[in-house]
């Protein structure tokens, strides 16, 4: 997997480059690395996880490896009383030294010193420490249990530079990417036509595209950071590609929000950084692993869970996400439910909690709460709309919630088994996988879903459920499709959606939690109901007088929407076939939790 | 010892100033003037985190001179100077807040084109 790594973000970075020339040349472009990108990401399958590291790297080990504990207020002017440790890493240089937790440092002094100096802070020692040839020590001045003692400090270890990490569950994302990607990329050649100036629609296109990809490969927090605001930033310039009223407002309400994400989770790095003296996950996950719960990272975790909430559009933060994806063009609307949203939100918040910052009950329960929230909310939203594309971009609010509870079941069971037993780790297992396979569901149906209203935009020139009616038989093709993201979406047997819906029930009802496997269980049937209607109005009945004349859409459009629609069948049917390859790995991925992540990257 | 918390209280306040401006008031630009305070709350906090207070003497910029008497020592510049890496993320992030607001400033000139005004109140077309 070591070249698709780097492949996944340059080849679209490259793209965005060549896309500023004429349209036709973007166009050729665009398809090629979409193309490419589907090539390298079906090309690692079967692959074992990789790490890359660009720069210096000499070890595991953390620069130093302790944290402070907490000390209680000196008068000014006393003698300090030295530092207390709270915790310690064992492969770092203070594991090393043998520094136990409780042990309180006084002083340090380098060996050629004579009488110690007073240690005022952890970051003091972390500096000199930093300092140190590779080799040389330091002494450090210890009290432990009232006996004074005298430790040598060797060097810390340190890791400089950048690093890119895959596993089970960056290849999941990396092939959801490329295949949604590369329909939208098909449908713009037709759809994107009455548009002018196309070249600039293309070159963001790929821009976002290398974001997402960048951040489903990026191995520290600050990598992160960069590729999400590189894809919220393309992605604005595409809600308001149109340049019409509704569309420049619906692109500042989101690069507003998704401003304020950005700074929220800004603030959840700096705290991360301050309290491990590293960005990068693994290091982090390694200090996680040691480490007893500390009020700072809870703070940073609930920065976190705001920042990509607001990403993930779930409830309280929902209110830009049915603006800015009715307003897109359709492709961009399709690239947005199916892509942006996961992996700017679910993506990184599932990654943060199980693989970086460790489960816990708290953070289980409010995964499972956002979940809730916006799988009620949304649908409730959805069910009473007219507007075709917002119809859509509500039930995406509520289908993220149903993936968004199920990784919250499966933090609930990993944090309550701490002994895992096995029954514990296999309903974790469950719920993790379900929550992963709806996501790969929604990407299908919803991308899918959004052609199909782009589609029928592009013929009608109308987004009203009502206006054109009896598409059956003016737009035969569209209409067919509708119905497979419909019964998709709404869980009728052989499609996709029911399988997924089905395990997620069947995870919820497990973990104990009849009311809320109700809950799901009626907020599909409420799903089922709205787009019953969506059928009833758009494609059965006869046509309204004015559209008796349209055509059915373009064959590009048509072969972007048979993708999707093969994808929707084929992910229900052949399930047995991709889940060995797909979604086991992906699923393992986030059980095994901390030492899986750090086991893959620094080898056991 | 105990850390002087002040700082980042302040920075946590200047971040609720920033959001403040962008929940209540109702003109674009205000907004736009609410999201340049919220980032650089967050970039004030970053600096703050990579402050550190030498053992000896006073703290530093981490900045290598290269001069003809021979500069700052090594040795000095690592006793001394404060952490780099908060600084340098820093400055991508101020970058990145530059793209953010001049994009945010054109959406909203191209806003005030189509309505004359950059009151929200008058332009909400979209419901939520």
């Amino acid at each position: 997997m070591l070249i698709p790594l780097g492949a996944a973000f340059l080849i679209p970075l490259l793209s965005f480059v060549g896309c500023r020339t004429q349209w036709r040349v973007s166009e050729a472009i665009s398809l090629l690395a979409t193309v490419a990108l589907v090539l390298i990401s079906f090309g690692t399958f079967g692959r074992g996880p990789v790490s890359v590291w660009l720069g210096n790297y000499q070890g595991k080990s953390e620069l130093l490896g302790l944290t402070e504990k907490t000390a209680a207020a000196q008068p000014p002017g006393a003698p300090p009383a030295g530092v207390g440790i709270d915790e310690v890493v064992p492969d770092s240089a203070a594991g090393a030294a043998g520094l136990q937790p409780d042990d309180v440092i006084k002083g340090w002094r380098l060996p050629a010193d004579t009488g110690f100096r007073p240690l005022h802070s952890i970051n003091e020692l972390r500096r000199e420490n930093a300092a140190l040839k590779p080799g040389s020590t330091l002494v450090l001045q210890v009290e432990r249990g009232g006996r004074a003692l005298e430790v040598n400090l060797p060097a810390g270890k340190s890791v400089t530079g950048i690093a890119m990490f895959g596993d089970g569950l960056t290849r999941l994302f990396l092939v959801m990417i490329s295949v949604v990607s590369l329909c939208a990329v098909l449908f713009s050649f037709s759809y994107m036509q009455p548009y002018n100036k196309l070249h600039l629609y293309y070159a963001p296109l790929m821009l976002i595209i290398a974001g997402m990809n960048g951040v489903v490969v990026s191995g520290d927090l600050f990598g992160i950071y960069i590729f999400l605001e590189v894809a919220a930033v393309a992605s604005c310039v595409l809600v308001g590609f149109g340049v019409e009223s509704e569309e420049l407002e619906a692109s500042f309400k989101y690069l507003i929000l998704s401003a304020v994400a950005s700074a929220l989770n800004l603030l959840g790095i700096a705290i991360v950084y301050s309290m491990r003296g590293t960005l990068n996950l693994a290091q982090i996950a390694a200090f996680t692993q040691h480490a007893r719960p500390n009020d700072a990272l809870w703070l940073a975790l609930a920065l976190f869970m705001a920042g990509f909430g607001l990403k993930a559009a779930m409830v309280p933060f929902h209110g830009w996400l049915p603006d800015a994806h009715s307003s897109a063009p359709a492709p961009v609307s399709a690239m947005f439910s199916g892509l942006m949203i996961k992996v700017t939100g679910v993506y990184v918040l599932a990654r943060l909690v199980f693989n970086i910052l460790g489960v816990s009950a708290a953070s289980a329960y409010v995964l499972m709460t956002l979940g809730t929230l916006s799988m009620v909310v949304g649908v409730f939203l959805a069910v009473g709309q007219w507007d075709f594309k917002r119809l859509l971009a509500y039930h995406s609010v509520s289908q993220m919630g149903y993936v968004v509870l199920a990784l919250g079941v499966g933090a609930e069971a990993l944090a309550k088994g701490a002994s895992l037993t096995r029954e514990w780790e296999a309903l974790a297992f469950l719920a993790i996988f379900a929550g992963l396979f709806h996501l790969i569901n929604h990407a299908a149906f919803k991308s899918l879903l959004f052609l199909v209203s782009g589609s029928v935009v592009y013929r009608t020139g109308t987004r009203d459920l009502r206006e054109p009616g009896g598409l059956k038989h003016t737009m035969p093709w569209t209409s067919f499709f509708t119905r497979v993201g419909a019964l998709s979406i709404s869980g009728v047997p052989p499609f996709n959606g029911f399988f997924s819906k089905l395990l997620i029930v069947v995870a919820v009802v497990w973990a104990g939690h009849w009311f809320l496997g109700a809950v799901t269980v009626l907020v599909s049937l409420v799903t089922l109901l709205s787009f019953v209607k969506v059928q009833r109005y758009l494609v059965e009945g006869e046509p309204a007088s004015d559209f008796a004349g349209v055509r059915d859409s373009p064959f590009p459009m048509q072969a972007a929407m048979g993708i999707l629609a093969a994808a929707c069948v084929a992910l229900g049917l052949f399930l047995p076939l991709l889940s060995p390859v797909l979604f086991d790995p992906a699923a393992r991925a986030l059980v095994e939790q901390l030492s899986g992540y750090v086991t893959f990257v620094f080898g056991g | 010892m105990m850390h002087n918390l002040v700082p980042y209280g302040m920075a946590f306040v200047i971040f609720a100033v920033g959001l403040y401006a962008i929940a209540v008031k109702k003109n674009l630009i205000k907004a736009i003037i609410g999201v340049i305070i919220l980032e650089d709350a967050a970039n004030l906090f970053l600096v703050l985190v990579g402050y550190r207070v030498p053992a000896s003497g006073e703290p530093i910029p981490p900045i290598i001179i290269a001069r003809a008497g021979g500069g700052r020592p090594a040795a000095d510049l690592l006793h001394r100077a404060v952490d780099p890496l908060p600084q340098a993320l820093v400055l991508a992030s101020i970058v990145i807040g530059l793209a953010v607001v001049a994009l945010m400033v054109v959406l909203a000139l191209r806003l005030h084109q189509k309505y004359g005004t950059f009151d929200l109140t008058e332009i909400s077309k979209l419901k939520g």
